[in-house]
């Protein structure tokens, strides 16, 4: 579930707001976004992957709330690890290019 | 009963083609219509482009290279899982399409790796990417996108037939209208808010839509798939368990549990927690995993695990109708329902006609909805192009009764998410859905008959409230199709599981169609003597 806006790292795009399929995030004057609806949260990691500055994160707990703290999260990489993952945002190329799905069909019998 | 619309709405507008949902089916919809020369308006109750399961999920597509051995693989290969009920001439429209389509996706740049062999490899997409792609390639062909604007009821004119639809931007408020001449339901299956991956904005909300207006259900009774995750977890990806060991808490190897036996996953979870570890992985076969399914490692990076090394508890998540194959019944190859000016793609029609009574995973759905989104999207701009000047100026109506309604019987304040715990009571545990029963199945039944009176006597307060209602409505209508049609087949098929009837009866190899909201109905049809001649006319040529 999401768990963090961080505030030192949002810069009040609103893209969260916007892109979040369930809702999750409001929308608040000079201030990063709220998690309004928590409980909505679809653990779908979308919000991430659209944050330009690696802002959110997104616990993998998906029905029960968790807490995070942020200088740790940040400490062992995880803010932004999904983005980096798939190869999305500033001078990274996109590793749907280097998807091996042909590699593990044939390992199948 | 029709309602004459009284409501100011902020957005009044028209379009050739209305698409409602914007996933794989929605998105390819709306690109064929407006390539068509159509005006197209495509809405979202979330955001086109990360909206539903294929998004945030990605999957393999069933992508076979017209080489007719690999095609006759490809056909034969799930007939006897999905039951017999599939169709060889709709394969082969759906192979054929796909195809087109997915060098389309390459064309316009979706960054497909290549194989040992130097060759382009095109069976698996990435959502993420996939989707963004999609959003910008519809907009590229003029198509108007409203996102965080849920459907709230279709329009119907004078001459019944469908006429657009109306809803509201949840995040401001404001009410729209979109009158247009046909209307594309592409709004996904149902998943009953499990939290399944990227599935909770997929609620049914187009097949109530659709009912509302008359349209009929087929194979409802193909809804009970379950993907297993991490106990903990969102993530429904599957494939991956081919290579895991289940266990009990101790440690003890499960005897027959395997995710292609995933009936002994469920049964033993009704007793105990399961295990699972990905320990017949190879070594050299772990870089490649974190590759294809970047997706697959997020809750085990981040929850400190090692899924190849340490062993995790599982859980089954309903998927419904979503990994199901009931869906809106669709009448021709236009992808048209029973109702004029009505059509449907992707999971919120059914996809029997590929595969039966079952899909092992996303390949099969991703290639229906690539190909019935392409259909229907250019069905549906022929269609409005076929009415020329009769179009303009017909009087509409809403069809919309649960929630939309006001009046003096009702004076009960609805209870939403009351409704929605009981009916997910009814569908989500496996003694119920999995495993089937003549009695376990009445009982539910009259259960969600009585949601659905309650809902029926309810009025929402507020659009917020509103919003939520339409979809529980959606939920418990769903789910009393599901019922009603499983009830209904007395044998087992397909991923309909029936313990009082655990064999396939070949008297039954027919398809269910239901319908109805407040009498629902079912009834037997023939399969289909296809009466397409020569497929290959009508494969459309990407632009």
């Amino acid at each position: 579930m999401i768990e963090l806006v961080s505030k030192s790292r949002c810069i009040e795009c609103n893209i969260c707001v916007n892109i979040c399929p369930t809702n999750v995030f409001d929308r608040v004057p000079d201030a990063p976004p709220s998690i309004a609806r928590q409980s909505d949260c679809q653990t779908c990691y979308m919000c991430e992957l659209y944050c330009p500055v690696d802002a959110l994160y997104v616990a993998p707990e998906s029905d029960v709330t968790t807490s995070v703290n942020e200088a740790e999260l940040a400490e062992v990489g995880l803010l932004g690890s999904y983005r980096e993952n798939i190869g999305w945002g500033h001078k990274r190329t996109s590793t749907a290019k280097a998807d091996q799905t042909f590699q593990i069909l044939k390992q199948m019998k | 009963m029709l309602k004459t619309l009284t409501t100011d709405f902020e957005f009044d507008l028209e379009a050739d083609v209305l698409v409602i949902g914007g996933g794989p089916a929605g998105t390819w919809a709306a690109w064929s219509a407006a390539s068509s020369g159509a005006r197209v308006i495509l809405v979202d109750k979330g955001y086109c482009g990360t909206t539903g399961c294929a998004a945030a999920s990605g999957n393999g597509v069933w992508y076979v290279p017209p080489d007719p051995e690999a095609r006759e693989t490809a056909k034969a290969s799930r007939e006897s899982l999905g039951g017999f009920l599939s169709d060889r001439n709709w394969m082969d429209r759906v192979l054929d399409q796909t195809y087109v389509n997915v060098n389309q996706l390459a064309e316009w740049g979706y960054p497909f790796p290549t194989d040992d062999e130097g060759k382009p490899y095109r069976r698996s997409l990435q959502g993420p990417e996939y989707m963004r792609l999609m959003r910008r390639q519809i907009q590229r062909v003029g198509v108007k996108i409203l996102d965080n604007s849920p459907a709230l009821e279709l329009l119907v004119n004078e001459d019944a037939a469908v006429a657009g639809a109306t809803g509201v931007n949840r995040q401001t408020g404001s009410k729209w209208i979109v009158r247009s001449q046909s209307t594309i339901i592409a709004t996904g299956g149902c998943a009953f808010l499990s939290k399944a991956l990227g599935c909770n904005v997929l609620t049914g909300d187009g097949y109530l839509m659709a009912a509302e207006a008359g349209a009929e259900m087929s194979g409802m009774e193909f809804s009970n798939a379950y993907g297993i995750s991490p106990a903990f977890s969102s993530v429904t990806k599957t494939l991956f368990y081919n290579w895991a060991t289940f266990t009990y808490e101790d440690g003890t190897v499960i005897p027959g549990a395997s995710s292609h036996r995933r009936s002994v996953i469920a049964e033993t979870l009704l007793q105990q927690p399961v295990y699972a570890i990905i320990d017949k992985a190879a070594e050299s076969m772990r870089a490649s995993m974190r590759l294809a399914q970047p997706n697959f490692f997020l809750p085990f990076d981040r929850a400190g695990i090692d899924p190849f090394t340490q062993r995790f508890p599982v859980t089954l998540r309903l998927e419904g109708t979503v990994r199901g194959t009931g869906g809106i019944r669709i009448v021709d190859e236009t992808c048209a329902s029973s109702v004029r000016g009505l059509y449907a793609a992707g999971d919120a029609a059914t996809r029997e006609l590929i595969c039966g009574g079952f899909t092992g995973g996303g390949s099969h759905n991703a290639a229906w909805a690539i190909s019935s989104g392409y259909w229907s999207g250019k069905s549906a701009a022929e269609y409005t192009r076929s009415l020329g000047e009769y179009k303009t100026q017909r009087r509409v109506h809403g069809v919309g009764e649960v929630g939309l309604e006001s009046g003096s019987d009702r004076s009960q304040t609805l209870a939403t998410d009351e409704v929605i715990q009981a009916v997910q009571a009814e569908v989500f545990p496996y003694e119920k859905n999995y495993f089937r029963t003549e009695q376990g199945l009445s009982e539910s039944l009259g259960k969600l008959n009585h949601l659905w009176q309650e809902l029926r006597s309810s009025q929402v307060k507020s659009d917020k409230e509103l919003i939520r209602a339409r979809e529980a409505a959606a939920m418990v209508a769903t789910a009393r199709w599901m019922y009603s049609s499983a009830i209904e087949r007395k044998e087992t098929r397909g991923m309909h599981r029936h313990l009082d009837y655990p064999e396939l009866d070949t008297n039954q190899q027919h398809h269910l169609i239901s319908g109805g909201l407040d009498q629902v109905w079912v009834k037997s049809q023939p399969l289909l003597k296809s009466k397409i001649q020569n497929p290959k006319s009508k494969i459309g040529v990407a632009v």
